[in-house]
């Protein structure tokens, strides 16, 4: 989706969550190796991986969809 | 001083670690950058107030949402859902779905064949100057203020979770703000609130998840509610968890409001005044590129918002379930000025609005912390960022380019609007500042709403659905419905036995009060319109062309599958809408 721009706003949302999941998964892998001393609730569960994860994986999808070069094959495609 | 450690101090919440901060500092530099990178398409007013209005309908639906989207709609709704139960969820659904429909379907075609820069910009092409002129002085003043109010709840939030400085908290992210609506306009504004909305679900839908695991799914909440509500004696412990069975009277649920309340004063009125003539919304639909998205807009912004609830409204139920302190003993929140004051500090209390961050805190280690913190910021940003550009079109068209200097070139209302964008900023600090001083002045946001949205409801849709009303009614139907629900307000602080009236009991809470005033004004408002209608001269049907419903063409929507039609989405939003209701029944 353009919205008038060279580059859209999924090209930011997808640099937004794929960093941030990165971040977190990395972190939570961190955790696993070296567990904290104050633990959250439900630490067992180990969410920072698994949302780290899926964060991370959004953010792929939406650079293999909405990357500059696609976005400039769609627009030569509707032109 | 690094900013690093200028923010921090020992007593707090939570502590972030080096990856929660970078979490946040990216985002920051991310907001930043869209501003400058989007700074050379904003050269001319279409571009720089109306996004060049070529924004595709999943933009301007995610943008239209995203500006409501503001830290004291989370944390608020959140702490209200713990004070009032699952009764806070009606300002997602019932308070909010049916009057996006209709903004969709019935308005948004008036609205983009007018080509109106804003709502009051469309009074003034219906009604004349005069209501023009008391819908958009009235508007500039809400959306300031609320922009500032919605700062200072933000900061708070910021010292008492995180230990943050107050004045650095509002400084670096007003500023931020300032810095990236400045530069790149409504279309900046936009594309970060999409941003924005993807950053808070990511950082708050963690909580309802794992509350509900916690607790044992939504059955074992319930019982969890029920068991913690009864042992602390509090009143009808069952009506937390009911959305309309509880609503037969006022006294048999934590509100003190009944059916009526809810589905004329929320629903009618102070729903449909503001998802259809708040401009703040308004203006993100209008920037569609063409009618088809401008219908869809708010359909795609409906069928979210009926999801909303489960990262706002199920914590603070969750709150009410799981909370408890470090001893292990039932946490009880408490109102924010109890919780603010130097005993309840003390005492280590924490407020209502308090609930959203305290679990957060329960839940997210490294990495989420920061994710859920940034959530909050960009909720604030989102909202601030809505007000601001609002209040920038609002100034320079209707009442600059009106008021002022009707001559005024297109090229200075777009440097205009860059340092009006930044004097709106300005003043929003100083508006929290004042905040600071008098903190009941928080207390009133919802009855700002009830004085100004309300009785201009009333005043548009009879604008668009009456030729008959005339100029002169249109703006003394508004002053009329402004000043009586001030006058109501006023009334009932000055005689608190005054609400039996107002609000046709003595249970009614502040919430209850604020839906019946919305109600009375918007119904007074109409009453005075067409009374006065009545005695002055209309204007001719040649004038009213493009402005009122039986007078203008509407286009028809370019030729679509009934997949890709904006109606077939709005009868799947209204079904769903519909079994919402029977579930939490």
């Amino acid at each position: 989706m353009k919205s008038g721009s060279h580059l859209s706003i999924w090209f930011f949302t997808r640099i937004c969550l794929g960093v941030n999941g990165l971040l977190i998964f990395i972190t939570g892998i961190y955790e696993i190796a070296n567990p904290p001393a104050n633990k959250v609730a439900l630490y067992d569960l180990h969410a920072n991986v698994w949302w780290g994860g899926v964060l991370l994986v959004l953010g792929l999808i939406y650079s293999l969809r909405f990357s500059p070069a696609q976005e400039r094959k769609r627009m030569a495609g509707k032109s | 001083m690094n900013l690093a450690l200028l923010l921090l101090s020992s007593n707090t919440l939570v502590h972030l670690s080096a990856v929660d901060l970078a979490i946040i500092v990216f985002y920051f530099a991310l907001v930043l950058g869209i501003g400058l990178y989007l700074k050379g398409q904003a050269n001319t007013g279409e571009d720089f107030f109306m996004a060049g209005r070529e924004m595709t309908a999943w933009v301007a639906g995610l943008a239209f949402l995203s500006a409501n989207l503001g830290s004291l709609e989370l944390m608020g709704w959140a702490g209200n859902s713990y004070k009032y139960g699952i009764l806070a969820a009606h300002w997602y659904w019932i308070g909010a779905i049916p009057s996006m429909l209709f903004l969709a379907l019935v308005m948004m075609p008036f609205y983009y064949v007018c080509k109106t820069h804003s709502v009051p910009g469309y009074l003034k092409l219906r009604f004349g100057k005069g209501a023009q002129a008391i819908s958009s002085i009235s508007f500039a003043f809400m959306t300031v203020l609320m922009s500032g109010i919605n700062m200072y709840a933000m900061a708070v939030v910021m010292r008492v979770v995180l230990g943050w400085d107050l004045n650095v908290s509002i400084l670096v992210s007003s500023l931020t703000v300032a810095a990236y609506v400045a530069l790149g306009g409504l279309r900046s504004a936009i594309f970060n609130e999409v941003l924005q909305f993807f950053l808070i679900w990511a950082g708050a839908l963690l909580i309802p998840i794992l509350g509900l695991i916690e607790a044992g799914g939504w059955t074992g909440l319930q019982a969890k509610i029920l068991q913690n509500l009864t042992e602390q004696h509090v009143a009808n412990p069952g009506s937390y968890t009911h959305l309309w069975s509880t609503l037969g009277s006022f006294g048999s649920n934590p509100m003190g409001i009944n059916w009526a309340g809810i589905v004329f004063g929320l629903g009618a009125v102070i729903a449909m005044g503001y998802w259809t003539t708040d401009f703040l919304v308004v203006q993100r639909v209008l920037s569609a590129k063409d009618l088809r998205s401008a219908e869809l807009a708010p359909i795609i912004g409906a069928a979210f918002k009926m999801c909303v609830p489960f990262i706002v409204i199920l914590p603070g139920l969750l709150g009410l379930a799981l909370l408890r302190d470090p001893q292990g003993h039932l946490l009880r929140l408490v109102p924010a000025d109890v919780a603010w004051s130097a005993s309840g500090q003390a005492q280590g209390l924490h407020g209502y609005d308090e609930v959203l961050p305290l679990m957060l805190a329960r839940y997210c280690g490294p990495g989420l912390l920061g994710l859920g913190i940034t959530a909050l910021i960009a909720g604030f940003m989102s909202g601030m960022a809505g007000n601001v550009s609002a209040f920038t079109t609002v100034w320079t068209y209707d009442i600059y380019a009106t008021l002022i200097n009707p001559k005024v070139s297109d090229e200075t209302k777009v440097k205009m609007g860059r340092w009006v964008t930044v004097i709106g900023v300005i003043i929003s600090i100083g508006t929290a500042y004042l905040v600071m001083q008098a903190q009941s002045i928080m207390d009133y946001v919802q009855a700002l709403f009830s004085f100004f949205i309300a009785p201009l409801f009333g005043t548009v849709i009879l604008g668009m659905l009456w030729k008959r009303a005339t100029p002169a009614g249109g703006w003394t139907g508004l002053l009329a419905g402004t000043l009586s629900s001030v006058g109501m307000y006023t009334w009932v602080k000055i005689d608190p036995n005054a609400v039996r009236y107002v609000a046709l009991s003595m249970d009614a809470q502040d919430q209850a009060q604020n839906m019946f005033r919305a109600l009375w004004s918007c119904l007074i408002c109409m009453i005075v319109t067409i009374v006065v209608s009545y005695m002055t001269k209309p204007k001719p049907d040649s004038e009213l062309k493009d402005v009122v419903y039986g007078l203008t063409p509407i286009p028809k929507t370019e030729n679509v599958s009934w997949f890709h039609s904006p109606i077939f989405w709005a009868v799947v939003v209204a079904v769903i809408f519909v079994i919402l209701q029977i579930i939490f029944w």
